[in-house]
């Protein structure tokens, strides 16, 4: 081990040993994983059933483990993006300003590090956590399923599965900087905190519910052109496209079904004559592209923000 | 005296129409105990912030130990050690590893920083329950758990922000002993703000008076003509009435 390193991987370690530590992080990942192994239960007794002939997805079994499901319990993928915002926000929610009140802040500042570490630490500090406790999970879920059906995953399945559980880490790492950035903004913890889950319910539950509202609204009549029903759709889904959840879901879709050709409407036109088989994965991810390069981008937004606030916020002790 | 080791020239800090610190001019000198005395809100802690290029100034410059505190606020924060007012510590962890966090973040090496930390745990009476974690600590245990903290990186300057703000008397004086053995060990340049006027009066050889962000005057301690009441006097020539307590 390098002894004399950068102060910078000082400050990430502490960030890691504290979030490993800490009772908020046992309890989460208590739940995920419990939640995980649970629809991995419901995958494999359905699995069977889940296999039909001239299904093009037939030969990606393995893939099915993280999407199938009875109806009774969700799949892998929707527990991720369920509780995947809630493990962001619960790292994040508290960077700066538990800091700020308890007096550590000014002291940690006055160090000679450059401002900047710090926020830079907190992010990968957790991103690092992140990163660790998505990818034992899947290689677990891999694992196990791989006991139970007994039959290995092909290169093209593993490398969809590790494109899926990347797309989850930026998912999650943009629901830590949206809490790091409330932390920054707000003084009080628990005032972040519900304005992270204020933002994560608005998204998941009340951000529908407006688009569906909207889309009655402005819904073309019967005798509309063809023309105009598929921009229609298209302006709905692009409307539906702002949460990142939704982002989230067709990505990850995408890419644990590879018979997914398109995420838009389809005409008739286009369909006519296309064989149903599975695309490779250049061309799932093709597919997905906008997808990922959206997630990224509001990730790096939201980074940005909370590197400019920091940066200029002024640094008082408590 | 010695050489000017904190310079300040025209010093100006402007929050939006309020001045908080309004053309400061003052030198402090090697090996000197300062003191910046003040009511509450004179500007003694955004001078404070401002040397140690926490805030920039809105003109004016900084200069400690010869560096500009603006520009190149890492060189001077590796000199300085600055206890803020009311420290605080990571809770769950023990006295000795906050210590040797700080000293990791001043790149000291882990060995060094252990022993260090050992030794000013030590120094400053901490060292009898080493699995205490801070969070358990009293405020005054707090304050000398602070005092190691700026030592860990050796500096030449120390900065206290009303370092004794909510301890008992005989923890008071215990601290300023404390900072008066160390300025006669290791030859240490304190800068102590404050608002107790008794207290400044103890331990500093120079004072600065602070009110609505300017230096009103400049006290030679040893040369005022009366040791007990000359200092209060020039207080209340300035401030008005009253004791300066509280």
């Amino acid at each position: 081990m390098n002894d004399n390193r950068n102060p910078f991987w000082v400050i990430v370690r502490k960030e890691v040993t504290d979030h490993v530590k800490s009772w908020r992080f046992i309890i989460l990942i208590v739940i995920i994983a419990l939640t995980c192994m649970g629809s991995l239960y419901t995958a494999l007794t359905n699995i069977g059933a889940a296999i039909k002939p001239n299904d093009p997805d037939g030969s990606f079994l393995f893939l099915k483990l993280f999407t199938v499901s009875d109806g009774s319990l969700p799949s892998f993928v929707i527990f991720i993006s369920f509780l995947g915002p809630l493990l962001g926000i619960a790292l994040g929610f508290d960077a700066i300003n538990s800091e700020q009140n308890k007096g550590t802040l000014s002291r940690i500042l006055s160090q000679p590090i450059h401002r900047d570490y710090l926020i830079n630490a907190k992010f990968i500090g957790a991103l690092i956590v992140i990163g660790v406790m998505l990818f034992a999970l899947g290689f677990l879920v891999m694992g196990f399923g791989l006991i139970a059906i007994g039959i290995p995953p092909t290169a093209e399945e593993f490398t969809r599965i590790i494109f899926f559980i990347i797309v989850s880490i930026f998912y999650v790492a943009f629901w830590l900087n949206l809490s790091i950035f409330f932390s920054i903004k707000f003084k009080q913890a628990a005032t972040s905190a519900l304005a992270c889950i204020a933002v994560w319910l608005f998204f998941s539950v009340f951000y529908n519910m407006i688009i569906n509202l909207i889309g009655k609204a402005i819904s073309p009549s019967e005798m509309a052109s063809t023309y105009q029903i598929i921009s229609y759709q298209r302006f709905m889904l692009n409307l539906l496209r702002f949460a990142p959840g939704m982002l989230f879901n067709e990505a990850t879709t995408t890419l644990l079904m590879p018979s997914v050709r398109s995420l838009g409407p389809l005409t008739m036109e286009q369909v006519h004559g296309a064989i149903p088989s599975p695309l490779p994965l250049g061309q799932s991810l093709m597919v997905v592209w906008p997808q990922l390069t959206g997630l990224i981008a509001i990730t790096v937004i939201c980074f940005a923000l909370s590197y400019a606030s920091f940066m200029r916020k002024e640094i008082r002790s408590r | 005296m010695g050489e000017p080791i904190i310079e300040l020239e025209e010093l100006t800090k402007k929050y939006g129409k309020f001045t908080a610190v309004d053309h400061i001019n003052l030198t402090v000198h090697k090996g000197e105990i300062f003191g910046i005395l003040g009511p509450n809100g004179a500007g003694k802690s955004t001078t404070i912030l401002m040397m140690l290029g926490l805030t920039d100034p809105t003109s004016g410059s900084v200069k400690v130990c010869g560096i500009n505190s603006t520009r190149n606020p890492l060189q001077v924060r590796h000199r300085v050690g600055y206890l803020p007012e009311d420290v605080g510590f990571y809770d769950d962890m023990t006295g000795l590893e906050n210590l040797i966090y700080t000293a990791r973040l001043n790149k000291i090496n882990e060995k060094v920083a252990r022993a260090k930390a050992a030794e000013l745990l030590e120094r400053v009476g901490l060292a009898v329950d080493p699995k205490k974690k801070t969070g358990k600590y009293s405020r005054g245990m707090r304050q000398r758990l602070g005092l190691a903290d700026v030592l860990i990186k050796n500096p030449e300057v120390i900065i206290l922000d009303e370092p004794t703000s909510g301890i008992d008397p005989a923890g008071v004086q215990e601290f300023m002993d404390l900072i008066r053995q160390l300025r006669q060990e290791n030859g240490l340049t304190v800068l102590f703000s404050s608002h107790h006027l008794d207290q400044v009066q103890h331990i500093c050889d120079r004072i600065g008076l602070f009110g609505n962000g300017k230096l009103l005057a400049e006290v030679k301690l040893n040369e005022l003509q009366d040791k007990e009441h000359g200092l209060e006097n020039i207080y209340n020539n300035y401030f008005g009435g009253g004791k300066s307590h509280e």
